[in-house]
């Protein structure tokens, strides 16, 4: 993914930036490629599919490994527990101890990191091309052979803790983007935050963690995306050497409870001492690009450009230039998620004096469901939506100039069931979208019977 | 996510030095970090270090002028800062919606910035539309309009992020870091000023930072993409034609962290303290640079492998995130670290931190760990030269710190040159424990206060 904040955005992406992070939202993003470039794809035959992305440009290489299994995919009670399986991956095998999976890559000029989503597990390393083969037989060995002993895994829950501490409970946007995920979804388990709640988190065993990893973390449940300066049969040789030997599991299929559909909007209020700047957000449940109304997927990602995507957006241009009512506005979507995501839209008032945030809270959210209504009505014009699109497209080329940003591209799009040609084709498809298109979608989506408002306040008066 | 990123570094800033030779290649052999760089100079006399790389249709351009916040004066904190808000907000002939829509429409992506000791500008580009990308950089550089909607909205903008800023304890904490290190020298002011003197700034003041800093002479770019010498070149000159030859002379005093170890606490009400530590460093031009990289990575920069990573979080689970760096400025340098732990851990935390630094002033590194840091070192710096804009990146900062055209090739030779006696002297000399001044935001237990709070 490439989000698409272009220039003169800076001090925007700092106010944003508490609202998107850990909300698990990233801004209206363009992926794609040239259509002169297309990765190569195979798979073992114990089901493994690896991706490789040449790219001679620089002697180096990224390996990213995807496991189909995020915390949308936890037991009930376990919430946190495939984040802290990720953690635990790097605690020791039969044959490499504790902690030294990171140190060998280092040893050996290599950077190395992994992450966990709702819907996604992946480990990546960054390494010249001649260490390749190391990281490959070093990620190839902890697929199978974990051995955790309590004595790691007591200090790493700790670890883990305090991550959520200084991601969440430290900063009031975070929680509120965790409490509107928690309203958005009343059944489906995308309510759940990715790092757990507390009281769940400091719970976990080491069993269960490894329950996640004997079900889930197996060649024909993973993605191995390799780009860089290789040739699809050097990674052909060396995944069959490394990966080959080990064997497919049963694979269950991901169960997750249906989402009824939202039949009223819903809203959350936090209010927090330590707020010094109110801030309005309001996500929609919406389609992703395999799950839902995914026909109107293409045109949410043209919307949210259109009605948010920078300084000459919709909803910058009415709220923060004419009305001067908002320092910053904007509009965010993402439609790589296995089951239905959130369109979103936000707002930060001008500064004002202490009492009136309610009233500016008011003030631009009015003046966002005005711009909403309005684009529900007439749809874009035709001068918005070509340079939407024209930007979406170069996102696209840009794209290509980034190693791990091509890995990441494609890892995220196969492991949601997405295609190669899904990829490949991105562009054209956007450049497809229309006018009525956009109107529909918008007409389809952003109706406030599907919506949750968040707002942060500081205290009222007497709560102070 | 598993770890966060590094600390924070700055780099410092070079004199630009005009060489007659045209175009100088070096090809960087040892660990096949295969750019090319050249040494253009225009036919107008401007001096670009250029990466030519055909196979994305992409150009990036980083440039940086000499001086920064440091130079603004009293009661005009945040200048550099505005400034940078405001370059591509209307230029020459056309007002601030104008100008974004021209960007806008072209994919075209122009971005400024301030820091102590610069100003930075950047711009990427598809290569087919670089004629009116150069143009418009040149107009943002040359003819910024500074019009009061402009100005009254960046102004709205930069206090709504300061307000933010009041209400995140990493900020907090960084802030009041570098006053405690820095009482009475520039560096230790917010780049971005207070709502107080952002509220004051006038388009005069703008203008005059503008006029002072953004000149000819003052400046090092870097050129990496889809374009030859020659078309660059055209471009570049047309872009900067009528820029001024000379800007004003940077004057920031030397800059030496206050003495003496302090512990400043700033209660809120938080689950987790966030905790920043540290005290005088170095200059990136000391001799001991190199060494002081080593020494940092083994004892809190190395990601994974680092002493603090083993005991503050491996053994003990104190912290997420623990990491030290050496930041340097162009009149000073800093030693600086930051943790994050739960109230009550928090004077188990800063007792850990203290010992491992101790430890490492006391009793120097082992052969294993020097070799590893010097693999880790070497082997991972060409995976700083991963895209066009990271390699422009990489090379305006070769330029500013004034290191020549081949440093590339030579910088790993400077890190396998590190021996055992030398990290045990630039230990002693660079780690001072009991010396280091700490802040804590949060509601920390059990710390012993009195004693050293300021």
């Amino acid at each position: 993914m490439t989000p698409s904040v272009r220039g003169g955005m800076r001090f925007l992406r700092a106010i944003v930036f508490g609202f998107l992070v850990l909300a698990g939202l990233t801004l209206a993003g363009g992926r794609g490629l040239a259509a002169d470039f297309r990765a190569d794809s195979f798979s073992l035959k114990n089901g493994l599919q690896v991706v490789v992305i040449v790219d001679h440009r620089a002697p180096v290489v990224t390996q990213m490994l995807w496991y189909k299994v995020g915390s949308a995919d936890e037991p009930p009670g376990k919430s946190g527990v495939a984040h802290v399986l990720e953690h635990l991956m790097f605690k020791g095998t039969v044959t490499v101890p504790a902690g030294e999976f990171s140190r060998i890559v280092a040893r050996n000029g290599g950077r190395d990191n992994a992450f966990t989503s709702q819907d996604v597990t992946a480990y990546f390393q960054n390494v010249a091309v001649g260490r390749l083969e190391l990281v490959m037989r070093l990620e190839a060995d902890r697929m199978v052979n974990l051995q955790l002993t309590p004595a790691v895994f007591a200090p790493e829950l700790q670890v883990v803790t305090e991550e959520r501490r200084m991601r969440t409970e430290n900063q009031p946007a975070a929680r509120l983007g965790e409490q509107m995920n928690a309203v958005q979804y009343l059944v489906h388990p995308y309510r759940i935050p990715p790092v757990g709640w507390m009281s769940e988190l400091g719970a976990l065993q080491l069993d269960d963690a490894l329950a996640v990893y004997h079900r889930f973390y197996a060649p024909n449940n993973a993605i191995l995306v390799i780009a860089g300066d290789v040739t699809t049969e050097q990674v052909r040789g060396l995944a069959e050497t490394y990966f080959g030997p080990i064997p497919a599991r049963d694979m269950p299929a991901r169960t997750r409870a249906a989402e009824p559909p939202q039949t009223a909007a819903r809203r959350v209020v936090l209010r927090d001492r330590a707020v010094r700047q109110p801030r309005w957000v309001r996500t929609y449940l919406a389609p992703s690009s395999v799950a839902g109304e995914k026909q109107h997927a293409l045109a949410l990602t043209v919307l949210a450009d259109v009605l948010g995507g920078g300084t000459t957006s919709r909803l910058y241009k009415g709220l923060v230039v004419e009305q001067k009512i908002a320092a910053a506005a904007g509009a965010f979507y993402d439609p790589e998620r296995l089951d239905l995501t959130t369109f979103g839209v936000y707002a930060v008032p001008v500064p004002g004096p202490a009492g009136g945030e309610e009233k500016a809270l008011a003030a631009v959210e009015a003046a966002v469901e005005a711009e909403i209504d309005k684009m529900r009505v007439e749809g874009p014009g035709e001068a918005e939506l070509k340079r939407a699109k024209f930007n979406l497209v170069a996102a696209a080329t840009y794209a290509r100039d980034s190693l791990g940003g091509m890995a990441q591209m494609y890892g995220s799009a196969l492991a949601i069931g997405e295609t190669i040609d899904d990829i490949v084709d991105w562009p054209a498809r956007i450049d497809a979208v229309t006018a009525a298109d956009v109107k529909a979608a918008a007409g389809a989506v952003l109706q406030a019977r599907r919506s949750v408002t968040g707002e942060i306040l500081p205290p009222r008066g007497q709560d102070k | 996510m598993k770890r966060p990123g590094a600390g924070p570094l700055a780099s410092p800033w070079p004199r630009v030095v005009a060489l007659l030779v045209l175009v100088l290649g070096v090809l960087v052999p040892r660990l096949a970090l295969a750019i090319d760089i050249q040494e253009v100079v225009t036919p107008g006399g401007i001096v670009v270090w250029l990466v030519e790389e055909h196979t994305v249709p992409i150009i990036a351009v980083d440039v940086v002028f000499r001086g920064g916040a440091a130079l603004d004066p009293e009661g005009q904190e945040g200048l550099a800062n505005m400034v940078s808000g405001l370059l591509d907000e209307g230029a020459g002939p056309y007002d601030s919606q104008t100008f974004q829509t021209r960007l806008d429409e072209r994919a075209i992506h122009m971005g400024f910035s301030a820091g102590r000791d610069r100003l930075g500008a950047s711009l990427a580009t598809l290569s087919d539309q670089a004629d009116e990308a150069f143009r418009l950089f040149g107009l943002a550089l040359r003819e910024a309009r500074f019009d009061a909607d402009a100005v009254a909205r960046i102004r709205r903008q930069i206090l709504a992020a300061l307000a933010r800023r009041a209400e995140d304890p990493n900020a907090i904490a960084g802030r009041a870091w570098f006053k405690s290190v820095y009482p009475d020298h520039p560096y230790g002011r917010p780049t971005s000023g207070s709502a107080e003197t952002v509220a004051k700034l006038t388009v005069g003041d703008l203008r005059r930072f503008v006029s002072d800093r953004i000149a000819k002479d003052n400046m090092v770019i870097a050129v990496v993409g889809d374009i030859d010498a020659e078309r660059l070149g055209t471009l570049l000159d047309r872009a900067l034609e009528g820029l001024p030859d000379q800007a004003q002379p940077v004057a920031v005093p030397k800059a030496v962290a206050a003495a003496g170890g302090a512990l400043t606490v700033i209660r809120r009400v938080l689950p987790q303290s966030v905790i920043i530590f540290g005290h005088d460093g170095l200059r990136r031009d000391d001799p001991d640079w190199y060494a002081s990289l080593v020494l940092n990575y083994i004892l809190g920069g190395g990601g994974f492998s680092s002493r603090l990573v083993a005991e503050v979080r491996e053994k003990r689970g104190l912290a997420y995130s623990v990491s030290t760096g050496f930041s340097p400025f162009t009149e000073g340098g800093l030693f600086i670290g930051s943790a994050g732990t739960r109230n009550d851990r928090v004077a188990e935390t800063v007792a850990v931190i203290k010992a491992e630094i101790a430890r490492l002033r006391d009793g120097g590194v082992s052969d294993r760990e020097l070799a590893d840091a010097k693999t880790y070192l070497t082997g991972s710096y060409p995976l700083s030269f991963s895209s066009s804009g990271a390699i422009a990146g990489q090379l305006v900062g070769i330029q500013f710190a004034q290191l020549g055209l081949n440093y590339v090739s030579r910088r790993n030779s400077y890190i396998e040159a590190v021996s055992k006696q030398q990290i045990a002297r630039v230990a002693q000399r660079l780690l001072h424990p009991e010396r280091l001044r700490w802040v804590i935001v949060g509601d920390p237990k059990g710390l012993d206060e009195g004693a050293k709070a300021d």
